[in-house]
């Protein structure tokens, strides 16, 4: 059983003691624990079951490559599943919960899986449940979710708050071991503005542990001087706790930082998302220590040979009092000089290798231990914990030769170098056979924009793997034992029958085994790429660091092909997993998206307005009054207005000045219509189409002197409109002279309409706007009743109206006089729906309504406004296509429903017969329909077959379900066709 | 006017640094060819000379940017906004160019304290670290454009659209909140 040593522990402070629960039970901790280090340190050997066959699962490693001791952390809303316990440090009051089982993790009924193991193979969702087919949504899948799976779903909105942050650099040096600290102080002190970053809260990586000299130093020693010369350079910046998630085009790196993980509801971002531009990147990113393949390697207290001696070093943790380490290298045995040195016992070193003459094995001899050379473990004894060993010959087939009791196996593999970083964006590898490992090729990095390495690889990273190669490439001299080489094992004993290779796992987080390998390759999985998919082996949260070497190799063997030739999966970015919430940052909640505001909206809001999203603009859509609904509230604003005046902030508008001496040849590329004839003063409604001929925006264009217009677009429309505008002038006419500016929001707008708005505007005074000296379609500029006014005489809703532009600042106190002096008048707000329907009742069309891309203006009636003259604009050849000017194109008509109703929007008109695809013909649809109050009845505009030719005919709309909604095609413009309202 | 605001009239916000909305503030868009000699007239009367690309330049009341090849940005006190556009159009009318009163289409923002550079540092993408006093980088704030420079020692101001003020606002109050500093100290360009 695991337990706390009650000396040593270099990480940790046994002054400070912390409190944390492990599925309700009380433990106890100390700071500079992380969860895995205080479990175990607390005798908790097993954490959870496993992904498939529920079997009981224990801590395999020391660090992100841990693929089982993740837990349920925390409550309620700060519940979050899958965390890694290696990786997470201990805090006071933390709460973890093991995963996967029900009813709990020493009896759990999902263990039956295990004993069903020949039946749930490689594939098993691929070739069962086939049929019926109803049955996988309805039985099968909801079954296998409920007994597949890691950790629960929190189920309440997260209440952590997230950031990002951009930080840039000329070398980013990823990983603060002593490779990475070698470089970055090589390029700090070259004059270089270096980021050093590390994933964990400690310095030094693996070092401090494995020990050895550097630079004439010992190597804790030399990391504390480095680190301190470091510090003190202003060029280079040294954080922890992030880690670099992936490294993408153009030096752009991803990490996640954690800042306030162990501190739960302190007022502080939970994670920092860092996105860093760096000129270049090295990686000194580690190696990871691999398993050695052996039946029942997954049961709790087989742990990686690294990882037993830094719980022992760095944590004073003891993984067990008498470990049986396994293994095919020198490395190894490291962790027996460690355990024997901590007064624990080590009853044998397993070495697969026939002979042992490093270093290292014979300190070990020397100190009494039993090395069984040519060994192998052929299976672990125990269920909930391990009990023991059954040794064998590596050579054979797992016969038991002895069995030795132990309560921890140690394994080493040997080690894969980190290559995430390098391989993301393209560097490849090589295979290095002597040491069984993929490695960085130098010769083919991956490339910056300059065409040159953008990515360098150094320290165990590169496949450097002892200090002195590592420290070796950075230029210093270093020295630890000597190593004697490494003998490859994938599988354990060579030729394990397959009832071993069926208990012998790859990837302890998906459940993938030996012989599921084996049985893909035999089912014709020949690319690892398939293989992967097929048996997921290196698709769980940890994406394969353990498994990934180890079973391409089995793959490879299997297909009886060396391993360089079946390759490597694809690495991707995360490294580790990264939360959503750091991904997101601060766009969440009121700051989920820009929300565009007129000068006028706190007045909006205090009078209640109902929104109606119109691009990022929040625009009202009605005022309801109390007791009143959204209809009712609308039916009163159009009535009001049209007896009376109503008010609309009209601020949205697009407004975009184009002046020059070509600004005239300009806007009559741009609109349909002629814009240059246009006298100063006055206002013409026009067109714009796109370069297809479809149409896509409109408004009162204003001329404003001789050489200036000002173009009023659609709300939606104006960045777009101004964008399009520079787009024509800046890589098309460059030689024009024209120069636009976008002010629409240099002026708040607002549309004073009804038959009394004349004596609203006159109550303020200060301009005639009468009929003689304001005329329909003109504009007049002066002080209104103090206020810096330029007066539109134009109409949207077929009364009498004006819209008055003022600068922004001055919008909401305008607003708030004409509502003061209008009160008597019966003055009220009106908004966006009343709009609409008001100008429905008129048969004005609505950009995003009558038009939808594929609509031209021709198909709108609205050909008055398409200039015969001009010899070109923007839109113009397009719509002299065959299709465009195609007889059998729906036109816009109006529709009076018979009986009154209102038609759903988005209603089809049925016609006879049915389509190659069997779907009913059509020969129109609603493109606008309302209630009007005004006419007391439903109103709609739609674009029907030969509408125009059809008026006064009958035809048929879709309903709600079956039913069909009876209308008569009428001319579109439905109130005071002739304008005399508007003209008064 | 006696009754003009401005989008946020002074809102502030004491996090690690102070952020303030500045008020009213005159800004006017000078759009043209940037070595004419009408422009450098007009300018040179305002005692003013056109800045080197991205610069930013101040001479008593009136601070000049460049905006872009053929753009300027004046600003000065709301007050005096639109006689300088008068001013400015009667020296330009014989050329080509456009001058345009922006000040109420857009809003100001001042940070001020030791640590301003961290609070944009999470909004922008610009390196802020390597932006001198002088010079104006535009950019983006999350997600809306804007334009920033060291208005003052331990100060930096920038300037966004008047409707996404009270996003800006809520941006700059979000990442200057006390406890999520960056760094303890300012990190060096060097």
């Amino acid at each position: 059983m695991s337990t706390r040593l009650s000396k040593g522990g270099r990480l940790i402070d046994r002054a400070k003691r912390l409190n944390f629960t492990f599925n309700g039970k009380p433990m106890q901790g100390f700071a500079g624990d992380t969860l895995a280090s205080a479990l175990l340190g607390a005798g908790q050997v097993m954490l959870g079951r496993s992904f498939k066959y529920h079997r009981p699962r224990g801590i395999v490693a020391s660090g992100v490559e841990e693929p089982n001791a993740l837990v349920g952390l925390g409550r309620n809303a700060r519940f979050e599943p899958d965390q890694r316990t290696t990786t997470t440090e201990l805090f006071e009051g933390a709460e973890t919960r093991s995963q996967n089982h029900w009813p709990n993790l020493d009896y759990d009924i999902g263990e039956i899986n295990d004993a069903f193991y020949k039946f749930l193979p490689a594939g098993f969702y691929y070739k069962t449940f086939m049929a019926p087919q109803a049955a996988w949504k309805h039985l099968f899948e909801p079954i296998i979710r409920k007994s597949a799976g890691l950790g629960g779903v929190p189920k309440e909105a997260d209440p952590d708050r997230y950031e990002q942050a951009y930080a840039y650099c000329d070398v980013l040096v990823v990983g603060g071991g002593v490779a990475g600290l070698a470089a970055a102080l090589r390029e700090g002190r070259a004059g270089k503005r270096v980021w050093l970053i590390e994933q964990t809260a400690h310095w030094g990586g693996r070092t401090p542990v494995d020990g050895g000299q550097i630079d004439g130093f010992e190597a804790c020693d030399w990391i504390k001087t480095t680190l301190q010369e470091l510090e003190g350079m202003a060029n280079v910046t040294l954080r922890t706790r992030l880690m670099a998630a992936g490294q993408h085009d153009h030096g752009y790196v991803i990490g996640l930082e954690s800042v306030g993980d162990t501190r739960p509801g302190a007022d502080i971002p939970r994670h920092r998302l860092w996105r860093i531009r760096a000129g270049r990147t090295i990686t000194a990113t580690g190696a990871i220590e691999r398993p050695l393949a052996f039946a029942a390697n997954d049961v709790p207290g087989v742990m990686l040979a690294s990882a037993v001696r830094d719980y022992v070093v760095n944590w004073a943790v003891s993984p067990g009092d008498r470990t049986v380490i396994v293994t095919n290298n020198d490395d190894a045995y490291r962790t027996a000089l460690v355990l024997l040195d901590a007064g624990l016992t080590v009853p044998a070193i397993i070495d697969a290798r026939e002979a042992t003459h490093g270093a290292l094995p014979q300190e070990v001899k020397a100190r009494g231990v039993r090395v069984l050379e040519g060994r192998g473990v052929a299976r672990v004894l125990g269920r909930k914990q391990v009990k023991g060993v059954e040794i064998c010959a590596q050579a054979g087939e797992g016969g038991a030769i002895e069995t030795i009791e132990c309560d921890c196996v140690a394994m080493s593999g040997g080690w894969s170098p980190v290559v995430h970083l390098w391989s993301h964006c393209g560097g490849k590898l090589i295979w290095d056979a002597g040491q069984a490992m993929f490695r960085p090729d130098p010769e083919r990095p991956p490339l910056g924009a300059d065409g040159t390495a953008m990515v360098q690889a150094v320290g165990a990273a590169n496949g450097d793997l002892t200090l002195a190669a590592t420290m070796g490439g950075a230029g210093l001299g270093a020295c630890s034992s000597d190593e004697a080489p490494m003998t490859p094992v994938w599988q354990m004993p060579a030729s394990a029958p397959v009832a071993l290779r069926f208990k012998s796992f790859l990837d302890f987080q998906n459940d993938v085994k030996v012989s599921d390998v084996q049985l893909a390759a035999r089912e014709g999985f020949e690319s690892v790429e398939h293989t992967k998919r097929y048996t997921t082996l290196g698709m769980a949260t940890d994406q394969g660091k353990l498994s990934n070497i180890n079973g391409l190799a089995v793959l490879s063997d299997a297909l009886g092909q060396p391993i360089p030739a079946t390759g490597t999966t694809t690495f991707r970015p995360p490294y580790t997993p990264i939360s959503f919430g750091a991904i997101t940052g601060e766009a969440k909640g009121a700051l989920f998206q820009p929300l565009r505001r007129t000068p006028i909206q706190s007045w909006h809001e205090a009078h209640h307005a109902h929104w109606e999203p119109v691009g990022q603009w929040r625009r009202p859509y009605c005022y309801p009054k109390s007791g009143e609904t959204h209809r009712e509230a609308v039916n009163r604003e159009i009535t009001n207005t049209r007896a009376n005046v109503g008010l609309l902030d009209a601020s949205t508008l697009g407004k975009i000045v184009v002046k020059g001496p070509d600004a005239g040849r300009f806007l009559d590329m741009l609109y349909t219509n002629m814009m240059s004839t246009l006298p100063v003063g006055k206002c013409r409604y026009g067109l714009m189409c796109n370069e297809n001929g479809f149409l896509m925006d409109d408004g009162v264009v204003a001329r404003l002197s001789d050489d200036s217009w000002l173009c009023h677009t659609t709300s939606g429309g104006a960045d777009h409109i101004h964008g399009w505008m520079e787009d024509w002038l800046q890589c098309e006419w460059w030689d024009w002279k024209v120069y636009t500016a976008n002010l629409t929001e240099q002026f708040a707008q607002i549309a004073v309409v009804g038959p009394k708005a004349r004596e609203l505007l006159n109550r303020l005074g200060g301009i005639d706007v009468s009929r003689e000296a304001l005329p329909f379609m003109q504009w007049i500029e002066g002080r209104l009743g103090g206020f810096d006014a330029r007066i539109f005489r134009i109409s949207f809703s077929g009364e009498l109206s004006y819209e008055i532009a003022v600068p922004a600042s001055q919008g909401l106190a305008l607003w708030e006089k004409l509502v003061t002096e209008g009160k008597d008048l019966g003055v009220m707000p009106y908004g966006t729906e009343a709009l609409h329907v008001m100008r429905a009742e008129k048969g004005f069309i609505m950009i995003g309504d009558e038009t939808d891309g594929t609509v031209i203006p021709q198909d709108l009636g609205l050909t008055w406004a398409i200039s015969k003259k001009k010899t070109d604009f923007l839109g113009k050849r397009a719509q002299q296509r065959p299709h465009m000017t195609d007889p059998n194109r729906w036109k816009l008509v109006g529709l009076e429903t018979l009986d009154g109703s209102v038609i759903p929007d988005g209603s089809y008109a049925p016609a006879e017969g049915h389509n190659a695809n069997g779907q009913r013909n059509t020969q129109g649809r609603v493109t606008s329909t309302y209630y009007s109050p005004t006419i007391g009845k439903g109103i709609a505009m739609g674009l029907v077959l030969n509408g125009p030719d059809r008026m006064g005919e009958v035809i048929e709309f879709t309903g709600e379900g079956e039913a069909r909604i009876k209308a008569r095609i009428t001319d579109p413009v439905f109130y005071d066709k002739d304008g005399e309202k508007q003209n008064v | 006017m006696s009754n003009a605001v401005s989008a946020l009239q002074g809102a502030t916000y004491q996090g690690f640094v102070t952020v303030t909305e500045a008020g009213l503030i005159g800004m006017i868009s000078i759009r043209g060819d940037l070595t004419s000699k009408p422009l450098l007239k007009a300018l040179k009367a305002l005692g003013l000379s056109v800045p080197a690309p991205r610069q930013i330049v101040t001479s008593k009341d009136l601070t000049l940017a460049w905006m872009s090849p053929d753009e300027l940005l004046l600003i000065c006190d709301h007050s005096a906004a639109a006689q300088l556009v008068q001013t400015l159009s009667s020296a330009l009318e014989k050329t080509h160019a456009l001058v345009c009163n922006v000040s109420d289409a857009r809003a100001l923002f001042r940070l001020k304290g030791a640590k301003p550079d961290q609070v944009i540092m999470k909004l922008s993408p610009a390196d802020i670290a390597t932006l001198p006093t002088g010079e104006m980088r535009r950019t983006r704030l999350a997600q809306v454009a804007a334009a920033v420079w060291r208005s003052a020692p331990d100060e930096i101001s920038l300037i966004c659209f008047r409707s996404v003020a009270t996003y800006v606002q809520g941006l700059l109050e979000t990442s200057a909140r006390p406890g999520s500093e960056l760094f303890e100290t300012a990190p060096s360009s060097s």
